[in-house]
């Protein structure tokens, strides 16, 4: 089937209402930029789920961030996106124009040379993702140990996606279908998502970015809801192989095992996060507990939109007093993040 | 040798970095007068613009700050009509530079002054504390000639886009350093004169034209859109990106609308001299790669037509533009 046949079925689709989540934040953006959503039956909404892991990072978390950067002696190193998420009070970006010692990096492994040229300066990584960047700090702990570095500190945010999956499978029933994630994929493999399937009866289908791919995956899952089916289909299979990459998931267990964690706008969910081992424990800087989360404004529909149960712009601050330059929640800040990306493509519908 | 605090003392030491770089390379009949202001000829419509450049790192594929810093003043001279005629270069040097490093980069002003047809006429050098940066502002003034005038204000409905040349090497290149990502990709910095003849020489209606910078394309024409008091519309599809900087976006995340340019023009011209402006461009050295990308509407904001047939609104950029992390 070609494309155009996809995209003729999907348009002239009108049974029952589909509700299909894409997992993660690099799906949302593409099918943003593609304008995926003009092209497709407005009876299939595709709604946005919790794999951005900025959004779902707690206010602790943020605090004990800027704490490390304020502190001195330390330097904290950080991805951009992390840098106006709001804290209890401020944020990184703003408490950077007070002095603190915060610097964006754009690969982990940039904190070995920065640790071997200051030996006296502590380097703080807040090291946020899910588990396709869990092996690049992996690589950071054992190339320091290699070097006989013992500046170098990890504060972890990092999380698995099976377990929020089973989560919101488990409390929003009408989902009917899931676009899995293509990097956490390459990872984790398309195995990780039979036991859901069997579970939920609902199809989950791994996808790459490319909006060919994408609508061939919705396609697929909108097919498998009408022949009330629900398999695992792997659709990126040129990239993603069933059982991941072994030798990566080797080094994050050799690093790191799993423990409860906090989820902003949904709870502890047990097992969801990844903690460096007991053995290696010299590299963590504080990041079990990090649980507690700011009241959030009761407007603020954050914890919503991450589950789909709500879209962006039924937040009634949407736009208004959250916006990308003066973000209050967490889904408006991250280049990932779905009130983020809706604002900057009003909807995806023209 | 370095660059000490006493080279910006204003004595012996600042007198022979001035004459053994400054004045040896940018040598003309204005500058070597060497008083305290240039004093200039100049009469009718003139065009007066500044910017700063604080690029790191200093020296890159395609480039260095130098040729950025001349690049980049004369192009926003160049996209109001101006024909550019005279610089001034502000150099704020940190101790530790090296000077055989800002010695190459005074030698690539001068002969990007020299493509551009420009002369730099005056200067200031200032050293601060730090560690061996090199910070430059030009200020430029060109003549524009005649009754010519290119402004957003003359877009109207019909009018053709018209971008000269692929989107985002500049940006991709620098990126590419900082991450020690090693590649093929080359900063487009240049001079777009021969872009400028070209258009005029063939008397190609020319209503506003703003150079890709910093912001991106999807920046520049919601700026575009907003004064012009039009709507853009742009396909995807015609689009220019490199395969290479396609490929470096695609893992970083990157969107080439919202990727720097230093030598790429945006051009507005009647409807009916599109296809005569995007000849003309592809017959220049700096144009070869000019596409015809879309047309200005009655109404407002910048819309695209996708690949796959959607249609999507275009924004600005919001923040930087910054590698995902996921």
């Amino acid at each position: 089937m070609d494309l155009k046949d996809i995209i003729k079925y999907l348009k002239e689709y009108d049974g029952p209402e589909i509700k299909i989540m894409e997992v993660c934040g690099t799906h949302t953006a593409s099918i943003f930029k593609s304008g995926i959503r003009s092209v497709i039956s407005g009876r299939i909404r595709l709604i946005s789920g919790p794999g951005c892991p900025v959004c779902v990072t707690p206010t602790a978390y943020i605090d004990k961030c800027m704490e490390y950067a304020l502190k001195p002696g330390h330097v904290l190193l950080t991805f951009g996106d992390m840098m106006k998420v709001p804290g209890t009070s401020g944020s990184l970006s703003l408490i950077k124009g007070d002095g603190a010692r915060v610097e964006l990096m754009y690969s982990p492994s940039e904190v070995i040379a920065k640790a071997k040229a200051a030996p006296d300066t502590t380097y703080v990584i807040a090291a946020v993702g899910f588990e396709t960047t869990v092996p690049t700090y992996a690589l950071v702990m054992e190339e320091a140990i290699a070097a006989g570095l013992s500046n170098i500190k990890l504060l972890t945010a990092l999380k698995t996606i099976v377990p929020p999956l089973d989560w919101i499978c488990g409390t929003e029933p009408d989902i009917g279908g899931f676009i899995c994630p293509g990097h956490v994929s390459v990872i984790v493999g398309s195995q990780v998502y039979e036991a859901l399937a069997e579970k939920y009866h609902k199809p989950f289908v791994v996808a790459g970015f490319e909006p060919e791919q994408i609508l061939a995956v919705i396609y697929d899952i909108v097919r498998q809801i009408g022949g009330q089916t629900g398999e695992v289909h792997n659709l990126y299979s040129n990239v993603v192989r069933t059982e991941g990459n072994v030798k990566a998931r080797n080094i994050i267990d050799k690093y790191f095992s799993p423990g409860p964690a906090m989820w902003r706008g949904l709870g502890i969910i047990p097992d969801s996060g990844l903690y460096i081992r007991g053995e290696f424990q010299g590299f963590d800087a504080g990041s079990f507990g990090l649980d507690r989360d700011a009241e959030l404004n009761e407007a603020c529909r954050c914890g919503e939109v991450i589950i789909g149960r709500a879209d962006p712009s039924e937040c009634p601050m949407f736009g208004t007093a959250c916006t990308p330059q003066e973000p209050y929640g967490p889904c408006m800040v991250s280049s990932e993040g779905a009130c983020g990306i809706w604002y900057k493509n009003r909807g995806g519908i023209i | 040798m370095k660059i000490s605090m006493a080279h910006g003392s204003g004595g012996k030491s600042s007198s022979e970095l001035m004459a053994q770089i400054f004045a040896k390379h940018f040598s003309n009949s204005v500058l070597d007068r060497m008083e305290d202001a240039a004093v200039l000829d100049l009469s009718g419509r003139i065009a007066f613009t500044t910017d700063s450049f604080v690029v790191t790192p200093i020296f890159f594929k395609g480039g260095d700050i130098g040729k950025l810093a001349v690049c980049g003043t004369v192009n926003d001279l160049l996209v109001m009509g101006a024909e550019p005629q005279y610089l001034s270069a502000g150099f704020i040097l940190e101790e530790g530079l090296d000077v055989d490093d800002l010695e190459k980069v005074v030698i690539s002003m001068k002969k990007a002054a020299e493509e551009a047809g420009v002369r730099i006429v005056a200067g200031d050098t200032k050293v601060v504390e730090g560690c061996g940066g090199l910070y430059i502002n030009t200020s430029g003034i060109g003549r524009i000639p005649g009754d010519r005038s290119i402004s957003a204000a003359n877009c109207k409905p019909g009018d053709a886009v018209i971008l000269s040349g692929n989107l985002g090497d500049h940006h991709a290149c620098i990126l590419s350093a900082r991450m020690k990502i090693d590649n093929e990709i080359k900063s487009d910095c240049a001079p777009l004169n021969d872009i400028m003849e070209a258009l005029y020489a063939g008397g190609v209606r020319i209503s506003a034209m703003r150079d890709v910078t910093r912001g991106g394309l999807g920046t520049i024409l919601n700026e575009l859109a907003d004064t012009s008091g039009c709507a853009v519309e742009i396909d995807e599809t015609s689009l220019p990106v490199s395969d290479e900087v396609r490929g470096f976006c695609s893992i970083l995340g990157l969107d080439p609308l919202y990727m720097a340019n230093e030598g790429k023009v945006l051009i507005i011209v009647d409807g009916e001299d599109a296809d005569k402006a995007v000849e003309a461009l592809r017959r220049t050295a700096h144009g070869s790669g000019a596409a015809l990308i879309g047309h200005a509407l009655e109404g407002g904001g910048v819309t695209m037509l996708t690949a796959i047939g959607g249609r999507r609104h275009v924004d600005v950029l919001y923040g930087e533009g910054l590698p995902r992390i996921c």
